[in-house]
């Protein structure tokens, strides 16, 4: 087996050493009802040629993104990665190290982390962010759960434009954690959240854009909760907004929990992908997740260790901020070394090029019969109403290869209001042939 | 604001402290490496990208008005500081990792290719079922091989991380005991478990109770059974545990908390010492979780990503979270709702599907092995752990008789009165060119160091370990206690203040005050 340096020789001197005759000897703690007596009922060991062989079959059965005109978002984001991040997250130092316990030999994972939590930090708007956490979605629940610790009150205010999915892991956490979750419906077109902040209210969660993709204002809403005591947690599940319009913290966001997989990290079918999670100073100790942190060596010279540990799991145990442990490290460096590259002017054009193609697709589907602008606002993704069943048409453009976007209705198929509504996103890649394909299958679809 | 300042590494060589007299402050391949912040050429971008004809902004004046403050750089520049950053870490592709109960072992490189096929990195959760038809044969193939391997009979594959299985774990179990109308309020913890299981156990509004060790490493069974009592939900326990030894009472403790009407919830962190040889299933456990990059070599990454998933019994798969993967008549379907077979299930526990590109390199490193490949696995992992504690047994202090399993626990008696402690110890390994071990954990063992050399190691690498091992051990005997309190001495940074860095907390960069203005 070409992973496995042992040799049998190797393997008989050591059970020498060790003084036993056989491996069995060395399983003897193992109940004997427990033991198998040979290999499970799977395939044998198989070389690189057929693992590769088979596994390319199930990836073939796929229609990948690339390969169609491609307008699916809804929080997650098909945008260009540059050659040179998969080439640095492929390098083994980082690729095959471990959380770095023993910072005087993984400075590197400690500074690209440094790196990482200034960039989420500047991009949101916030005075400190931490090292990641999984995704979006768990980041969204671990906001409503710092501003419990913070406030003491145990209601979360949810508006109903937040991501069905953090929406749903919110439901998940609040029943077994024990936290009131006020979730608004789903409409697009918001809701009037003021009336529902009350001395009870730990936070108020708002997404920016919104699932259908509009934009708001939160600044009023950030001073209604902070008089009533509550925090306003701000989710972003396209990061790349944040390089078009004004971020959470400057509209008074107290934590912002966001997805950043549109920064250096692939579709991946849904994962892995990067949650982000910022706030203010005065919250840090309340934080759930690992922190990197300033500090020197014996010698003076300025280093990073993770830090603020007390607040961990393998500290704090049954008293930890939260369970985590792992992170999303690798990603975060994806997400790190794009950010890099694209620097000040790359990303805010990067923003432009993606909110110009979802302006010229938007424009060009009002033109269609039927099809209804719902959005007054939007980045690169917004919602149309249908004078069909949304997933029927969606299924009706991808016999005709194009994928043309989510239907509502597939996160919340009860609701008969969501059945006509289309998320439509467009980013950097989809060109104006994408377009015209998309614009061309709806005039037939609909007609 | 002298905190932030700090902050700023530039090029220029009169702030950079140089105690070896270089110039730079470098010391030949190793390179001082300046904060991206310090390397700002504004307006320069590493990505040409074209800017877009004049369109109507649709942002409703919320636009950013504000500079972000992200610095400017090249390509070459950002390839060459990425690069330098790894130069200053320490990788199981650069050497012997023995961080016990981390489980670092080869990556195999076939994985990240297959991980980035476009059939399986560009497909989008969310595309029409129709269009991913392989994607659900895939996970539903990763799945089979789980079941057959844990003899489980479902797995929920959407948690993100071990610590997030675990958390699934422990919701499934209350949502079962909820079904019956069964309210109970303590999990039983032993005292040698990884924080993650209190801390899971507390988020699920438990109370947690610990269950000290006996003297052979393992339960102690009669304090377990003391504890036991009709409040109690589960019991969490990991085997082979964090001593490294196999809870060889394992069957009759699954029978008494069955008896007690309680789960046994099983950390599976040490899945990779019986991989192939033992299948949880017949050593009475009710659910647990796998850490993908421990048993089957996701890469750790640096910390993440990882993915959990987590082997049910009949009696908690009703409240498996979502999404499902279940056969039907036409194939394969995805069941993303509270309804139907999935009516039961305890809901989302993160965004989408699961840690796909996860599973697709899980399953790789299962296929390259093959179920004789996997025995074998456990096998050498064992064997090598057993291998570095009987040459070491004269040296180091063992804590427990017996064999080992995976991971051998030594503590720190060897170095009494010498002046040296474990910290010291390890640090000194870093000096000659190993990643310590795991150290002070677990903690019910004074000074405790816990190797996993995991198969992956040739036996060659294994005994030039023990040497090092070995001359340290005389070393500090032999009173050469300075060496080791000064180590490392030969790392781009010597010991760190954690100290300060928890009383002043420095998280992140900022521009110098002088600079501020053109930053705002």
């Amino acid at each position: 087996m070409r992973y496995l340096p042992l040799t049998e020789s190797d393997r008989a001197e050591m059970l020498g050493v060790i003084g036993v005759d056989s491996i069995d000897a060395l399983f003897a703690d193992v109940p004997d009802a427990a033991h198998l007596d040979g290999p499970v009922d799977l395939p044998r060991a198989m070389g690189e040629i057929e693992v590769e062989r088979l596994i390319s079959r199930m990836a073939a059965r796929n229609v990948s993104a690339g390969s169609v005109p491609f307008f699916i978002g809804a929080g997650v984001y098909r945008h260009h990665i540059p050659a040179a991040v998969d080439h640095l997250i492929q390098r083994g130092e980082f690729l095959t190290s471990y959380t770095p316990y023993q910072p005087e030999i993984s400075q590197g994972t400690l500074q690209y982390l440094f790196e990482f939590q200034t960039q989420v930090a500047l991009l949101t708007g916030m005075e400190v962010a931490n090292a990641s956490l999984y995704d979006g979605a768990t980041a969204c629940v671990e906001a409503v759960m710092m501003a419990g610790r913070v406030t003491g009150r145990r209601k979360a205010v949810m508006a109903g434009g937040v991501h069905p999915h953090y929406r749903e892991v919110c439901e998940t956490y609040a029943r077994f954690v024990g936290f009131e979750l006020q979730a608004h419906d789903p409409v697009p077109g918001g809701e009037n959240l003021v009336a529902h902040v009350d001395r009870d209210t730990s936070c108020v969660v708002v997404q920016n854009p919104d699932f259908y993709g509009e934009i708001r204002d939160y600044s009023r809403l950030a001073r209604i909760c902070h008089d009533a005591g509550a925090l306003l947690v701000v989710v972003v599940a396209e990061i790349l907004s944040l390089g078009a319009i004004r971020p959470p913290g400057e509209m008074g966001a107290d934590i912002v929990a966001a997805e950043g997989q549109s920064l250096g990290n692939a579709l991946n079918f849904g994962g892995p992908h990067v949650g982000l999670f910022a706030t203010r100073d005065k919250f840090v100790r309340q934080m759930p997740g690992r922190l990197v942190g300033q500090t020197v060596d014996t010698d003076g010279r300025r280093g990073w260790v993770l830090t603020l540990s007390t607040r961990e799991q393998h500290i704090r145990r049954e008293r930890a901020t939260s369970n985590i442990c792992t992170n999303a490290g690798l990603c975060a460096l994806a997400f790190t070394v794009h950010l890099a590259l694209l620097g000040e002017a790359g990303l805010t054009r990067l923003a432009r090029l993606n909110h110009a193609a979802a302006v010229a697709l938007a424009e060009r589907l009002e033109q269609v019969p039927g099809v209804r602008l719902v959005n007054r606002t939007f980045f690169n993704e917004f919602a149309v109403q249908l004078p069909r069943p949304a997933a029927e048409v969606v299924e009706a453009l991808a016999e005709r290869d194009v994928l043309a976007g989510v239907p509502v209705s597939r996160f919340y198929p009860e609701r008969a209001e969501a059945a006509d509504l289309l998320l439509i996103a467009a980013t950097e890649i989809t060109t104006r042939e994408d377009m015209d394909r998309l614009e061309a299958g709806l005039r037939v679809v609909l007609s | 604001m002298n905190d932030w300042s700090r902050a700023i590494s530039t090029h220029r060589v009169d702030d950079m402290p140089s105690p070896f007299g270089t110039v730079t402050g470098n010391r030949g391949l190793q390179i001082e490496e300046t904060l991206i912040f310090g390397q700002d050429s504004p307006g320069h971008c590493g990505v040409d990208l074209p800017e877009p004809a004049p369109f109507r902004s649709r942002l409703g004046g919320l636009e950013r008005k504000s500079r972000i403050g992200l610095p400017g750089l090249s390509e070459p520049q950002v390839v060459r500081h990425f690069t330098r950053l790894s130069h200053n870490n320490y990788a199981i592709d650069t050497g012997l990792y023995p961080l016990g109960s981390c489980t670092m072992k080869h990556n195999p490189r076939l994985n990240e290719k297959l991980a980035r096929l476009p059939g399986l990195a560009d497909i989008h959760p969310l595309q029409p079922v129709s269009t991913v038809p392989g994607a659900l044969e895939l996970i539903d193939t990763l799945a089979h091989w789980l079941k057959v391997l844990t003899g489980m009979p479902a797995i929920a594959l959407s948690p993100a991380a071990g610590a997030h299985g675990e958390l699934c774990g422990i919701m499934s179990v209350r949502a079962a005991l909820e079904a019956r109308g069964d309210r109970r309020s303590r999990v039983l913890v032993p005292e040698s478990a990884h924080g993650t299981n209190p801390a899971t156990a507390a988020a699920c509004g438990y109370t947690v109770d610990q269950i000290p060790a006996d003297a052979t490493g393992r339960v102690d069974r009669a304090a377990l059974e003391a504890r036991l009592g009709s409040d109690v939900a589960a019991l969490m326990l990991t085997n082979p545990n964090t001593c490294g030894l196999f809870e060889s009472e394992i069957i009759e403790i699954a029978a008494t908390v069955h008896a007690a009407g309680a789960f046994f919830y099983c950390d599976g962190a040490n899945f990779n010492a019986i991989v192939g040889r033992v299948r949880p299933a017949d050593l009475g456990i009710d659910c647990m979780h796998i850490n993908l990059h421990k048993t089957f070599s996701t890469p750790h990454g640096g910390g993440g990503p990882g993915s959990g998933p987590v082997a049910l019994t009949e009696s908690l798969a009703p409240y498996a979270p979502l999404p499902w993967i279940v056969h039907g008549p036409d194939g394969l379907r995805l069941l993303e709702h509270k309804a139907g077979p999935a009516e039961h299930s305890l809901g989302r526990l993160k965004g989408f599907h699961g840690q796909m590109g996860m599973f697709v390199r899980a399953l790789a490193y299962m296929m390259s092995h093959g179920s004789d490949g996997l025995r074998q696995v456990a096998e050498d992992a064992v064997l090598s752990a057993n291998y570095l504690r009987g040459r070491l047994a004269g040296e180091l202090s063992l804590p427990f008789p017996g064999t080992c399993m995976h991971e051998v626990l030594f503590d720190d008696r060897f170095l009494k009165e010498t002046g040296v402690t474990t910290l010291d110890f390890a640090k000194a390994l870093i000096d000659e060119g190993y990643h310590p071990m795991t150290m002070y954990f677990p903690l019910i063992v004074h000074g405790a160091m816990l190797v996993e050399p995991t198969e992956t190691e040739s036996k060659a690498s294994l005994d030039q370990f023990v040497e090092v091992l070995k001359a340290l051990a005389a070393a500090a005997r032999s009173g050469e206690v300075s060496r080791f309190r000064t180590a490392p001495i030969f790392t781009p940074r010597r010991r760190l203040d954690e100290t300060s860095a928890a009383r002043k907390p420095v998280l992140r960069w900022r521009p110098e005050p002088a600079h501020r203005d053109a930053a705002e």
